[in-house]
């Protein structure tokens, strides 16, 4: 039996309540929406907030739209089981429907927002743990401690972005729209990342986020997530790829991203291998032989490390793997790469 | 501590509880509702799968206090609800479990039930590929599933009016009894 650690709830019912909570509680105050992350972080005694925010009863948190001009609004208390059905994301984001739908499992995914997955805390198999486990290893870097168990002598937390939807919406190039006490921002989702796994977001903590707005995909967008994990049916990644792909009239590649999650702090992105794809016809034998130059490229740049479960050497020979699938995936419109 | 008003089963009922308190832990052991298991107790194994306004979702990380207002439905309510209904004996959906062999240690099955009759309810003739997908965050130790699947199978058919497929391996054809809310014929033992 796991207990919470003892919190009080409140319950706006308007962001700028929310915040205005946020701001009088400080420090000793978080936000809670779907809770499927948070609460079990709590049993762990990984977070003990005194106040607990919850956002689940904000109608403005339930934004979903397709503009006229193609951009897509999701707020950010849109459950991940909404997102993964709705045919409109189906049609014009294809990776991002497949990476919700691929989030941990059914109940998670109806309990589970966009918003809670992309402001997800990072993860490690030293520290998502419980209090009991943590404090025979004597703690880590993260929580409590001085060591890093992933990196002998480490100074710096590398504990792993593991949020499916976050690297989806990088290929988008999506913009997170945050409410906080000196009003609304927006930020660009490449530009909310920190490389330190303690805390991989810039965020005050009076800031939430609202809404990711989505823009409009290029006429041939073409996009698919692949992910490594476990067991099919609930885990997390062991690695996440995500790809998009712009396919001009003539059937060339125009555009291409690609972006992996669950390897360090931050979704990577690895621009570099993508753009061996510009140019390209989007199939065939030099579409394929492209695919294989991207898939070795990312393996040259992707150095899993020992921070979650899955054996590291054994992910990163995985990365030339998910990246060739999910590009062909992308390219075929099928996806997501997944095995089950 | 706070007064919470909570639906549970169709019955409206006042209970206290700290805010801290998961939903589970205030149908365990404010209501005595213990159907709903406590496993892992952090989302990984269903065991505590319950409906809330009919969506299958977990009890052990729903916070209680933010479940007023909306109607729950645990493994309890299954029977009532289907004799309100004017049914006889257990939800078809249990019985089909219980005529299947679908369970060993049956710690999974109120989650199991709760998840396989929403998508029943939304999705009266699954294929086998749906069941697996609806089912896939309910962890059974013992079965091995197939009989969870046939038992889904077998009530999806029943309620259809059609006969169901049975299991290839069976050499007589249908190989269930008879469902529990039929009297069962002279000479037939359940």
């Amino acid at each position: 039996m796991l207990r919470l650690p003892k919190t009080r709830v409140a319950k706006p019912t308007t962001v700028a309540q929310a915040v205005a909570l946020l701001v009088e509680h400080g420090e000793v105050a978080m936000p809670i929406a779907g809770g499927t992350d948070l609460l079990p972080n709590m049993k762990h005694g990984l977070f003990e907030p005194e106040v607990l925010v919850a956002l689940g009863g904000i109608k403005e948190l339930q934004r979903f739209e397709l503009q006229t001009d193609g951009t897509l609004i999701l707020g950010a208390g849109v459950s991940l089981d909404r997102i993964a059905a709705d045919e409109r994301v189906q049609r014009t984001a294809p990776a991002l429907a497949q990476a919700a739908g691929l989030v941990a499992g059914p109940q998670l995914r109806r309990m589970g927002t966009l918003g809670g997955n992309v402001m997800l805390d990072t993860r490690c198999q030293w520290y998502n743990q419980t209090h009991f486990w943590r404090q025979a290893l004597g703690y880590c870097l993260k929580k409590d401690g001085t060591v890093c168990h992933v990196v002998a002598g480490g100074k710096k937390c590398v504990a792993a972005a593991s949020n499916d939807t976050a690297p989806t919406l990088m290929t988008l190039q999506a913009t997170l729209v945050f409410e906080g006490r000196s009003g609304r921002r927006e930020v660009a989702i490449d530009d909310l990342w920190h490389t330190d796994g303690i805390h991989n977001k810039k965020l005050g903590t009076d800031e939430i986020l609202v809404e990711v707005r989505v823009p409009p995909r290029a006429t041939g967008h073409r996009g698919a997530y692949g992910k490594l994990r476990e067991r099919g049916s609930i885990d997390y990644p062991m690695l996440g790829v995500a790809a998009r792909l712009d396919v001009g009239r003539d059937g060339a590649v125009e555009g291409a991203d690609l972006v992996l999650v669950a390897l360090q702090a931050r979704p990577v992105r690895v621009r570099r291998a993508a753009e061996l794809l510009i140019g390209v016809p989007s199939s065939g034998d030099n579409f394929a032989e492209a695919v294989a130059a991207v898939a070795e490229a990312a393996y040259a740049q992707a150095h899993p490390m020992p921070n979650i479960p899955g054996d590291h050497e054994w992910r990163r020979e995985m990365v030339p793997v998910y990246v060739a699938r999910t590009l062909h995936a992308a390219a075929t419109g099928t996806g997501p790469v997944h095995h089950v | 501590m706070a007064s919470l008003l909570l639906n549970v089963n169709g019955d409206q009922l006042e209970v206290t509880a700290p805010d801290h308190w998961t939903l589970l832990e205030v149908l365990r052991y404010r209501l005595g509702l213990t159907g709903s298991k406590q496993g892992c107790d952090k989302g990984d194994c269903g065991a505590c799968t319950v409906q809330i306004d009919g969506e299958p979702q977990l009890a052990c990380l729903a916070l209680a206090t933010l479940c007023e207002g909306r109607a729950i439905t645990t493994i309890e309510g299954l029977m009532p609800a289907h004799l309100r209904a004017g049914g006889k004996g257990p939800d078809p959906l249990q019985d089909a479990f219980d005529r299947c062999g679908a369970l060993q240690c049956g710690f999974c099955q109120p989650g199991m039930l709760l998840s396989a009759k929403a998508l029943l309810e939304r999705s009266p003739d699954p294929s086998r590929d749906e069941i697996r997908h609806a089912l896939a965050g309910n962890l059974c130790r013992c079965t091995g599933y197939t009989q969870i699947f046939q038992a889904v199978e077998l009530a999806a058919a029943e309620a259809q009016g059609r006969a169901p497929t049975p299991p290839a391996w069976h050499p007589d054809g249908n190989p269930w009894m008879p469902a529990c809310s039929k009297a069962p014929a002279k000479g037939e033992s359940r």
